[in-house]
């Protein structure tokens, strides 16, 4: 028996997800007295056998061409045949959109239950019941899995990375690679940006900056913290800033250890994709802005005087100055 | 061509989140209860445009659900679609969902079959792909353009960071997600038009259930905003890395 998990790379390193994932499986593995072992698929540049200082005995590799570009049909059947190969009890992967869219076809051919979007480890003395977000983060369920073999995905940000000492053993994986039937076409992904759902620092800013041209303070700020930037549905809307930073109920959800939000007046279904941040500062000159009842910190003032202060704060903090 | 587009229900995004029975069960007083807004927004309005497109399109929905989903079907065929059919199974496993699904897509040799990308009450993201993998068809999700020609459908689709465009044959299975189309509201004609349109009830296909929820709960509430005066904005900076060493 073991506890699978799968390694999802982004441009041919490991995600930080992975590492969550790959830590959380270890802890799992522990709990159960059994071992945690990796899959993972096409090339990478990372050490892998340093993957051990994570908590991974083995790690199984399918190294071949077709593999480069993801597709979800082709990887689930690898994914599979390595935990049937493995004996696999669990199969964890990261709740991200690669995640997402292997866990559900994977489940159906193993037949094993799904617990998508998980934020602790299971409780598996008394049968095996995780907790998983549910109502856009507004709530959390406990689920029951009743299957032989069970699926999760952990969201990103729910678990700590830890390390310790060991290397993993890197064994290459016999498996018949197909071609895959959808075909990309193009990519187009703004390059060097931290990714929005795996920062750790998370600098967001809406309809108070009053337009496009203002959102240089916004960077400058997130720059010094070394976060990602987001933003609010009708900043998107707009064409204010690229879809992909809109965050909330119909956008991203994210958790970053910091959500600062800059002009946003925290509604409900904003509240829904950033509710499960650690810490929110808000930044806002309404003291009435329903967002402050969601906050940790706040300053009740003009976000063009603030946040050019904060950048300066920071930047002599960092010693950056 | 034939579209299937699944319907599901859910609060509305404002509803009060409590639980009832010992935490084990959703207190669904005085809760408004809406279309999934990715179906409703997405999936749906892409359909219904495909088909303006292309009269000869033919539009089914499908709902795992009770009677009680029945208002939801009717709104949804009043924004547009042919007719429906709601399978009477309400279950919280995404698989004995999805199986009913299979079930109803297997039968009517559809070309399209659109979920939305997740439920706002569930947040599974899972029946699509559970979907495409029972009928062994592709999938593309977090699908935020969808464009036919022939029997090919190029999709551009959500990535982390940006956006990727493919290409799939048909048949095919998708997320739909922002992007995909402009939500409408239904008019006069099309709410009289959906008092007929037919709405086919079907008993479940037997499944197994491989999870269930045994109890909720609400995170932890906030200690309460701690507020820093404008003047001293490096007060914040210094509580943000001391207090709560999140820099
Ligand atoms: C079904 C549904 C789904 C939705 N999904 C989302 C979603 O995913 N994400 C999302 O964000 N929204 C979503 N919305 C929209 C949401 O309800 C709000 O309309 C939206 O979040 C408001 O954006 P905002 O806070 O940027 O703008 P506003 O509500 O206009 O707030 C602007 C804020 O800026 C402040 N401000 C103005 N000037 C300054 C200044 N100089 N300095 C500091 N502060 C200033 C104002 O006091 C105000 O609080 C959804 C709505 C619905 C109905
Ligand atoms: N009971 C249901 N009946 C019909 N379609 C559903 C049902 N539940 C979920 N779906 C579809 O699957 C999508 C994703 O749901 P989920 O995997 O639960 O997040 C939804 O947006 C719907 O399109």
């Amino acid at each position: 028996m073991s506890v699978l998990i799968f390694i999802e790379t982004a441009d041919n390193h490991i995600k930080k997800a992975s590492l969550e994932a790959i830590c959380y499986g270890a802890k799992l593995a522990e709990k159960n007295g059994t071992v945690a072992e990796g899959i993972i698929l096409g090339a990478v540049q990372d050490n892998l056998a340093g993957l051990g200082q994570y908590g991974l005995k083995k790690i199984h590799q399918v190294n071949q061409t077709l593999l480069q570009t993801f597709d979800a049909q082709v990887y689930a059947k690898i994914i599979a045949q390595a935990a049937a190969g493995t004996g696999a009890d669990t199969v964890i992967l990261s709740n991200t959109i690669t995640g997402k869219t292997l866990a559900p076809r994977l489940s159906v051919r193993l037949k094993a239950g799904l617990v998508s979007g998980a934020v602790a480890l299971p409780e598996t003395e008394n049968g095996f019941t995780v907790r998983k977000n549910v109502f856009s983060g507004k709530a959390w369920a406990a689920v029951r899995v009743n299957t032989p073999v069970k699926i999760i995905t952990l969201n990103p940000n729910a678990y700590p990375v830890s390390t310790s000492e060991g290397l993993a053993e890197v064994v290459p994986m016999d498996a018949v690679v197909e071609a895959g039937r959808i075909k990309t076409l193009q990519v187009q992904k703004a390059s060097g940006e931290v990714p929005l759902t795996e920062a750790e620092i998370v600098v967001s800013a809406g309809r108070g900056m009053k337009g496009p041209e203002h959102w240089g303070i916004v960077e400058e700020l997130a720059q010094s913290l070394h976060a990602a930037t987001a933003c609010s549905r009708p900043v998107a809307d707009a064409h204010w800033r690229p879809h992909h930073e809109h965050v909330g109920q119909t956008g991203f959800a994210i958790a970053p250890n910091l959500y600062i939000a800059i002009g946003i007046s925290g509604a409900i279904q904003h509240l829904a994709g950033v509710n499960r941040s650690k810490v929110i500062v808000v930044i806002n000159k309404d003291p009435e802005a329903p967002f402050f009842k969601a906050a940790d910190y706040g300053i009740v003032g003009d976000a063009f005087e603030v946040v050019p202060k904060m950048t300066a704060a920071i930047k002599k903090l960092r010693g950056t100055a | 061509m034939k579209i299937l587009v699944c319907i599901s229900k859910t609060p509305d995004t404002t509803a009060k989140i409590a639980f009832t029975d010992n935490n084990t069960k959703f207190d669904v007083n005085g809760v408004q209860w809406i279309i999934n807004p990715y179906d409703e927004w997405y999936s749906l309005v892409r359909a219904i445009e495909l088909k303006e497109a292309d009269p000869s399109t033919v539009i089914h929905l499908v709902t795992v659900g009770a009677a009680d989903t029945e208002p939801i079907i009717r709104k949804a065929l009043a924004l547009g679609g042919d007719e429906a059919i709601r399978v009477n199974l309400e279950s919280d496993d995404s698989y004995a969902v999805a199986l009913q699904i299979a079930e109803v897509a297997r039968q009517g040799a559809y070309d399209l079959v659109f979920t939305g990308k997740e439920t706002i009450d569930y947040n599974g993201s899972s029946i699509g792909g559970m979907v495409a993998e029972l009928l062994d068809l592709p999938y593309i999700a977090m699908a935020t353009k969808l464009d036919i020609n022939g029997t090919t459908a190029t999709v551009n689709r959500e990535i982390e960071g940006g956006e990727e465009t493919c290409e799939a044959p048909l048949p095919l299975v998708l997320s739909a997600t922002k992007g995909m189309a402009e939500a409408r509201i239904p008019n006069m004609r099309g709410i009289m038009a959906a008092r007929t349109k037919p709405l086919k009830v079907q008993e479940p296909v037997a499944a197994d259930v491989f999870t269930a929820v045994t109890s909720y709960g609400l995170p932890p509430a906030k200690a309460g905003v701690k507020l820093v005066d404008a003047e001293n904005v490096e007060e914040l900076v210094r509580l943000l890395h001391e207090e709560a060493k999140a820099i």
